[in-house]
């Protein structure tokens, strides 16, 4: 094969060799100065040089004047991953004038320093890879970008503070917002809170300005009650489907004036009130709390009378003077065009009855710390009494940090937010009831700004700090103190001994989990997921909020625990990155699609049922297949299967592949 | 076997789970064997089959796919078009005679670095005990046996004729 | 249905009510128990903390000879149950353990490739059963007989095969089978303090003492075990409790087979009622399960 004929034209193949030091990440373990000698022998390589930091500008610089002066039209750089700096490299490239797919990049930290230990061996897989790119860099082609337009539209999915404040930061900045919500109202897990920490200003006080915002913001369309069924297109151009469940009552008619509830057959609840924790009763036809956007009421088909087909007067129908209650509603679907996608679902608070040794769901006042602020809560089951099942006040309150936290029997993971919300909710409980506080704790962790000081106010306040894991909770007493009340047996690590605290009222400081459907929704997001199952970020320094899908980015607790101040800024950075999206106004597509020689092809058809996107079709009339370019998405599934070698997939040609296995196995 | 005999692996890591399980595993300082040379692929669906035949008969001792998990692929359905050839492929590469520890297809999603750390490991291990393949030198063996034998045949009609 | 039946030292002795029950209910329900031939000690012994190679070797050898017989190893004692799940385990795990068994082994021409699975009679009257197959034999239903089951340690901890490790609930479904009343009481999985008894028996005594008394507060009639060992250290020291704690009244304390035999009928010396010492037949009778005790013909003592 003559070398100096092949390439985009006819002129010779002058290559670049880049090695990079990475200061002593790459140098400390490879040999970076024998790689470039070595390299330099290698065929059509014309220049081959290191550098202390080639990504910096000097680095980049020098590849350019590099390219100028020894009139390069090919460049390797052994560095990173590509992930992390092959866009860089490829605009030094572009910048040196010639076309930026001229570049490849060869993987020598990640894949190579950081996990390799004995020099020789890891200087010599350097040499090879090195060679591979060198060989395959030759059958590079120019390629163009194709450029898309983007659509000046954003859907967020979640109505919590997290979605609450993108959708707004977009809405605000003037472009059109979709907020999906799954339940019938927005406010998501916050818009139960009674307090926030550290500064005990109300939730509600906070929050619900801003939902009302959502509510009547011109450029928001929020659907609540509503899910994201299907999402196609890619960055820039999604299509998406959501369904609008039924709730009964027509939307442009309901005014919130809530008589309906009133006048329901059922005089008082029938059904647990999940926003209360199902600490009290809701009727069937219901509005979630009094402060809930949209204000609309939404029956309940599965306590309704009626929708489970038994006799009812269906009183709320005839109270309803707008004619606002509809029982045959169906479940409905939009179809909406959208430019970014924010994802910002939320979590799920551990069950506890996974730690069956703390008696959730057993002894009736074990509480979750999500039932007790709504105990706490003025507007909550109690009205704000802190009243046990029995009516009585509690006189002493044990609150164990880390349930479903920092356990391998169930989540390994810190939930970040409980030790704050125990202190918290310490706080609250002993202003309510002026009990003795104890918090069982394995370490108390307070980093942010006012953390450690309410800490400290806490202590100051009286609340005990018991620091040991607990391990159960029983009801058999063995002195006449514990007779007829739970005793929290620990084991206090800094006494050194094993303690009974009797007490009336347990609290769990339940932590944060992945939403049970985390899963369905990554893929249907086309997104991953980490090990314990929240979203992945497409880097955890500097990409946090987008993901490995271009387009679609990351707001809240669904990418891992985090508490409110934290949620909003990245809610922000969220609608910040979709923005320079929208405003760019235009997105380039990746050039490494695949297309067909027609000379090639023998019209098998095999290619045509691989594809998932429904690129490929066939040209009856000259027998042969079509790929679509913009449809085609480069993941050459079809390359690799068809028979006459007729597809080929630019930046992933056979040559270049072939090339690159044989010289990365010739032994240097 | 030679001494100090270090396997060469050809990996083939699809660029949206296993190739960035890789950059973790670096991230993270996980050590394991520098024995996988990698080809990086958009997704495993494009690792034609004559990529591993190719690389054995240049010498690899063990090939190595990586993909997302069966559900997670980035194009939908890559992985399962990978699935599908490499049932093929295994049998094909068993009736050339080479071991089947030497040709592995694995599902490593992007925020495994541990498992790629043991999967590599164990490959090598496997490997090193199974020694290396050579199949470069033995084709060449191959060719001479048979140009010998054909040169000692024409020999011997020569002779006969005579 | 046949099974390889390891009694282990305690059914043989302090527990002998415990084999007979079990035995007979295993008749009486068309399981076939085959004791093993030449078992030895289980190995669940202080001996552990002193050589554990030797001890697993002791407990693995038990294993190899069910091996050869090739059926499923029933263990009732939950001392055995308990160490021959965590020998097979640590054969499978840990290469010393594996080495030293197998040498052990060897010097008796015997191997264990790792293939039998233990079971404990909870476990197989509860899970290979046909359906109703119990219920269908049930001749003198439980009715009224309100029984605290108290389980114990070692089926569900550390290893729980076939029950949940903090509540487990196998004993009160059989016995809720053939009629009997389960009470609710928090104390079924503690433990019961017996390996204490002989070390410090007041600490022991103090522990046993808090399970009677919830079963007690429970309202039970009776406390039903699944283990010699708890069995035996719930009923045998109520009199030295009660010196401590007066409130302490008698309770028996039976093993579920033999509740299960009663409620199917079997004759007193199948059930074995009369090995007691707090005796269940007062309350039985009480409670119209058994017929009054003229009619009863009479059975020979220990």
């Amino acid at each position: 094969m003559d070398d100096k004929t092949i390439g985009n034209g006819s002129e010779e193949v002058r290559i670049g060799f880049f090695i990079c030091h990475c200061g002593s990440n790459i140098a400390g373990t490879i040999d970076v100065e024998a790689v470039a000698d070595y390299v330099r022998t290698l065929p059509n390589v014309v220049v081959s040089s290191d550098y202390k930091y080639t990504c910096s500008v000097a680095g980049q610089d020098m590849i350019v004047e590099d390219i100028l002066k020894y009139k390069l039209n090919r460049v390797v750089v052994a560095a990173c991953s590509p992930l992390l700096h092959e866009k860089t490299f490829r605009a030094a490239t572009q910048r040196g004038g010639i076309n930026p797919f001229f570049f490849h990049m060869v993987n020598i930290r990640e894949h190579g320093s950081w996990v390799h230990q004995d020099r020789a061996l890891a200087t010599q897989k350097a040499m090879d890879m090195a060679r591979g790119a060198i060989a395959r860099v030759k059958f590079h082609k120019a390629l163009e970008k194709r450029r898309e337009p983007v659509r000046q539209s954003v859907l967020v999915v979640g109505g919590g503070i997290a979605g609450i404040h993108a959708a707004l930061t977009m809405a605000n900045a003037g472009k059109k917002v979709y907020l999906v919500e799954r339940e019938p109202t927005i406010g998501g897990h916050m818009a139960m809170f009674d307090k926030t920490f550290p500064t005990l200003d109300c939730a509600a006080c906070i929050l619900t300005p801003k939902m009302s915002e959502v509510g009547s913001h011109p450029n928001i369309v929020l659907w609540s009650y509503s899910e994201v069924t299907e999402i196609k297109g890619y960055v820039g151009n999604y299509d998406v489907t959501v369904k609008r469940k039924p709730r009964y009552i027509k939307e442009d008619l309901c005014v919130g004036c809530l008589d309906c509830i009133d006048h329901c057959v059922f005089k008082t609840g029938n059904t647990d009130d999940e926003f209360n924790q199902n600490l009290s009763k809701r009727k069937p036809v219901y509005i979630p709390f009094a402060q809930a956007v949209p204000r609309l009421v939404a029956i309940d088909p599965a306590a309704c009378t009626h929708l489970n087909g038994g006799k009812c007067e269906q009183s709320c129908a005839t109270a309803c003077d707008r004619q606002a209650i509809d029982f045959e509603q169906k479940e409905t679907f939009e179809h909406i065009g959208v430019g970014a996608v924010i994802v910002a679902t939320g979590f799920k608070p551990f069950d506890a009855h996974r730690k069956p040794l703390y008696g959730y769901g057993r002894f009736p006042d074990v509480y979750t710390a999500l039932e007790v602020e709504r105990l706490v809560c003025s507007s909550g089951p109690t009205g704000g009494d802190v009243v046990l099942k029995d009516g009585s006040k509690p006189k002493s309150v044990g609150i164990i940090h880390c349930v479903g936290s920092r356990d391998h029997q169930t989540n390994r993971w810190c939930s970040r937010v409980c030790c704050m919300y125990s202190l918290k909710l310490a706080h609250l409980l002993k202003e309510h009831t002026d009990a003795e506080i104890y918090n069982f704790y394995i370490d108390i962790r307070t980093p942010g700004k006012g953390y450690e000081e309410f800490y400290e106010r806490l202590q100051e306040e009286g609340n005990h700090f018991i620091r040991g894991r607990v391990g159960d909770i029983t009801d058999v007493p063995i002195i006449p103190e514990e007779e007829g009340r739970m005793i929290v047996r620990v084991e206090d690590s800094l006494a050194g001994f094993v303690r009974r605290i009797p007490v009336d009222m347990v609290v769990l400081a339940t932590g944060l989990e992945p939403r049970e459907d985390a899963s369905e929704i990554r893929r249907r997001f086309n997104i991953s997921c980490s090990s314990e199952g929240f979203f992945l970020e497409r880097h955890p320094k500097l990409a946090p909020v987008s993901t490995t899908t271009d387009g679609v980015f990351l707001a809240g607790c669904c990418q891992g625990p985090k508490d409110i101040p934290d949620t909003v800024a990245q809610a922000g950075a969220a609608a910040a990155e979709s923005l320079v999206l929208l405003d760019v106004g235009y997105v380039e597509m990746e050039p490494m699609t695949a297309f067909v020689t027609e000379k090639y092809c023998s019209g098998c058809k095999t290619c045509l049922p691989l594809c998932p996107f429904s690129a490929i079709s066939r040209d009856e009339e000259k027998g042969v297949a079509v790929i679509n370019p913009v449809l085609c998405k480069g993941c050459g599934t079809c390359v690799a299967a068809c028979p006459s070698g007729a597809i080929t997939q630019n930046l992933f040609e056979d040559r270049q592949i072939f090339a690159e296995i044989e010289e990365l196995l010739v032994h240097a | 076997m030679p001494e100090n005999f270090e396997p060469k692996i050809l990996a083939f890591f699809c660029n949206w789970c296993t190739y960035t399980a890789a950059d973790l595993a670096g991230v993270s300082r996980m050590k394991y064997e520098p024995t996988t040379r990698v080809v990086r692929v958009m997704c495993s669906g494009r690792v034609d089959p004559q990529f591993v035949l190719d690389a054995f008969a240049h010498g690899a001792d063990g090939v190595l796919i990586g993909g997302c998990h069966p559900g997670d692929c980035h194009y939908v359905e890559g992985n399962y078009k990978l699935l599908r050839r490499f049932r093929m492929l295994r049998r094909l590469v068993a009736s050339l005679g080479i071991e089947p520890e030497r040709l592995r297809m694995e599902w490593i999603s992007a925020s495994e670095g541990e498992r790629l750390q043991k999967v590599v490991n164990e490959m090598t291990a496997q490997i090193k005990l199974l020694g290396p393949l050579e199949l470069p030198e033995r084709f060449r063996e191959w060719d001479t046996e048979l140009h010998e034998e054909t040169f000692d045949k024409e020999r011997e009609v020569v002779a006969s004729g005579q | 249905m046949k099974y390889s039946y390891f009694p282990g030292c305690s059914l043989k002795a302090t527990g002998r009510a415990y084999e007979e029950s079990f035995l007979s209910l295993c008749k009486a329900l068309d399981m076939e128990m085959e004791e093993l031939e030449n078992w030895n000690c289980c190995g669940a012994t202080s001996f552990m903390s002193v050589e554990m190679g030797a001890a697993y070797a002791l407990t693995i050898r038990n294993l190899a000879i069910a091996e050869k017989a090739g059926l499923d190893m029933v263990a009732p004692c939950g001392g055995c149950y308990g160490i021959l799940l965590k020998a097979d385990h640590y054969y499978k795990k840990y290469p010393t353990v594996h080495e030293s068994a197998v040498k052990s082994l060897k010097t008796e021409g015997l191997e264990y490739k790792g293939t039998v699975r233990v079971r404990h009679p909870l476990d197989v009257l509860a899970s290979d059963l046909p359906p109703r197959a119990l219920r269908s034999k049930v001749k003198k239903p439980l009715k009224g007989l309100k029984v605290a089951c108290y389980y114990g340690c070692r089926f569900v901890r550390p290893i729980a095969p076939f029950d949940d490790m903090h509540n487990p609930e196998t004993m009160d479904l059989l016995l809720k089978t053939v009629g009997a009343r389960i009470v609710d009481y928090t104390m079924k999985g503690k433990c019961c303090g017996g390996a204490m008894s002989g070390a410090m028996p007041n600490v022991a005594q103090e522990m046993t003492y808090l399970i009677l008394r919830a079963a007690e507060r429970a309202e039970a009639d009776v406390v039903a075990t699944a283990c010699p060992l708890c069995q035996f250290n719930l009923e045998a020291y109520q009199d030295e409790i009660r010196a401590a704690h007066p409130d302490l009244k008698p309770i028996p304390v039976v093993y579920f087979t033999q509740l299960l035999g009663v409620a199917l009928g079997l004759d007193a010396t199948a059930t074995a009622l009369n090995r007691q010492i707090v005796p269940v037949e007062p309350i039985l009778r009480e409670k119209g399960i058994l017929a009054d005790e003229k009619k009863q013909p009479a059975t020979a003592g220990v």
